[in-house]
């Protein structure tokens, strides 16, 4: 393991990419970063800037006018950027998955490095995808 | 030439101020994270942070703006606190290289990274950006001149003397500036000003991440943004042990002193960490009229009581 995969996976900086979601996956990543699971003791911070972003974090279904936001958005990331779909609509689509509107799940569109299934999932399940993603670099 | 250097680049200027200055940033994480019961980052977490940034992060250069200037100015704000932190540390260190009037040149030397802030955000060509360069300037108008002020009230405590060098030991002869009312005023409005210069809660409107997506540091990524980190880790350490050796009587690095110089900086920054965690942020208006209005007041009436002999 070299120093720069060891530095890279001590901080992940996450980048909150919401599509057109019911906002209940929000809340669960909301809770995520409240002091009770306190994501910093893992180097894990939420920043502003996909310029910044280590980790792309993108919940809801992504519709025909979320594709060309969250393509620019992945391309405006500073590489390396791993993706982590969170949600069961951001994973296959989940209820929206048959609309007219839906422009398919989350890794049709970017790669996806992780997957975090649920409706919604528990801050725990997002803290330890976030964990294994980590093991993988 | 070679002294010159290494005290430039090595012991008190940039590596050692960066060092101390990053474990500073972990300190100021860890008590943020005690205060709202939290665990808190790990001791080396701002050093893989910067090493990150440098290191594995790919740079992207705006396609719209000056990509030159826009690279520039964080080497420039980094140059700009480093010889800063050298002329604010020999002293502290004992070792007598400073020179007369070295506290007028720091007031220029601390605008500097600011000023260089301000200038690659309006370089990015970013729309948010410019919004956060606009607040940045609006913060340095309003603090620059309490600074200025609080400069000149310890000017005219020390004796009109304007060699840091000096003012310090005439402290430690006379007492400490703080232990008079006048110097009490002062140094308030002093811990605000350098709250202000390191952009720290109350007025971190430059960078607010939740409006404007970090505003001035929007558009940097990678090894340019390690460098503005680094910047950042000097300032969190250099502005503290300026507040201490102006206020606090000085800073000597022997024997028993060596304790009682560390307690007074931790005493200035623990100040500062508290201060970030018990306000939110304010809005542009608020924080120029904070400075412009009631620490000026603050400030004047502190000289006006050291007149008085107060």
């Amino acid at each position: 393991m070299g120093l720069k995969s060891f530095v890279l996976k001590k901080s992940l900086w996450v980048f909150h990419f919401g599509g057109a979601s019911c906002n209940n996956c929000d809340i669960e990543i909301l809770d995520c970063l409240t002091p009770r699971y306190d994501v910093e003791r893992f180097g894990i911070k939420l920043v502003g800037s996909p310029r910044h972003a280590d980790v792309l974090l993108v919940n809801g279904s992504i519709n025909k006018r979320d594709k060309s936001r969250l393509l620019e958005v992945y391309e405006q990331a500073a590489k390396p950027v791993y993706v982590v779909a969170f949600g069961a609509c951001g994973c296959t689509g989940g209820i929206f998955a048959e609309g007219n509107t839906f422009a398919g799940p989350v890794d049709t569109i970017i790669p996806v490095d992780a997957y975090i299934p649920g409706c919604p999932p528990k801050p725990e399940a997002m803290l330890s995808a976030l964990m294994k993603l980590a093991n993988t670099i | 030439m070679a002294e010159q250097l290494l005290y430039f680049f090595i012991y008190p200027g940039m590596l050692f101020a960066g060092l101390i200055g990053g474990l500073m940033s972990w300190a100021d994480r860890k008590v943020t994270a005690r205060v709202q019961f939290r665990k808190g980052p790990p001791l080396l977490q701002p050093f893989y942070d910067f090493l990150k940034l440098l290191l594995v992060k790919e740079t992207i250069l705006p396609k719209k703006g000056a990509a030159i200037f826009f690279l520039l100015a964080p080497v420039l704000a980094l140059f700009g606190s480093t010889a800063a932190a050298v002329i604010i540390l020999l002293p502290a260190f004992g070792i007598h290289e400073g020179f007369q009037g070295d506290i007028i040149v720091l007031f220029y030397l601390l605008v500097i990274p600011s000023l260089m802030f301000i200038a690659g955000a309006l370089a990015s060509g970013n729309p948010l950006s410019a919004v956060g360069a606009s607040r940045e300037i609006k913060l340095v108008l309003s603090y620059e001149l309490t600074f200025i002020l609080v400069v000149a009230g310890i000017i005219l405590k020390a004796g009109q003397s304007i060699h840091l060098e000096h003012i310090m030991a005439i402290q430690q002869e006379q007492g400490a500036f703080i232990t008079s009312i006048s110097g009490i005023l002062l140094f308030i409005a002093a811990l605000f000003t350098i709250q202000g210069k390191i952009g720290f809660v109350p007025f971190d409107l430059a960078e607010a991440e939740t409006e404007i997506a970090e505003g001035v540091f929007m558009e940097y990524a990678g090894t340019a943004y390690a460098i503005i980190k680094y910047t950042k880790y000097i300032l969190l350490f250099i502005l503290p042990v300026f507040v201490a050796e102006m206020f606090l009587g000085g800073l000597e690095f022997t024997g028993i002193q060596i304790l009682w110089s560390i307690l007074k900086i931790l005493l200035v920054f623990v100040l500062m960490v508290l201060i970030r965690n018990t306000n939110p942020r304010l809005k542009i208006g608020q924080a120029m009229r904070f400075f412009l209005i009631w620490m000026n007041l603050l400030v004047i009436a502190g000289l006006v009581l050291h007149y008085l002999g107060i």
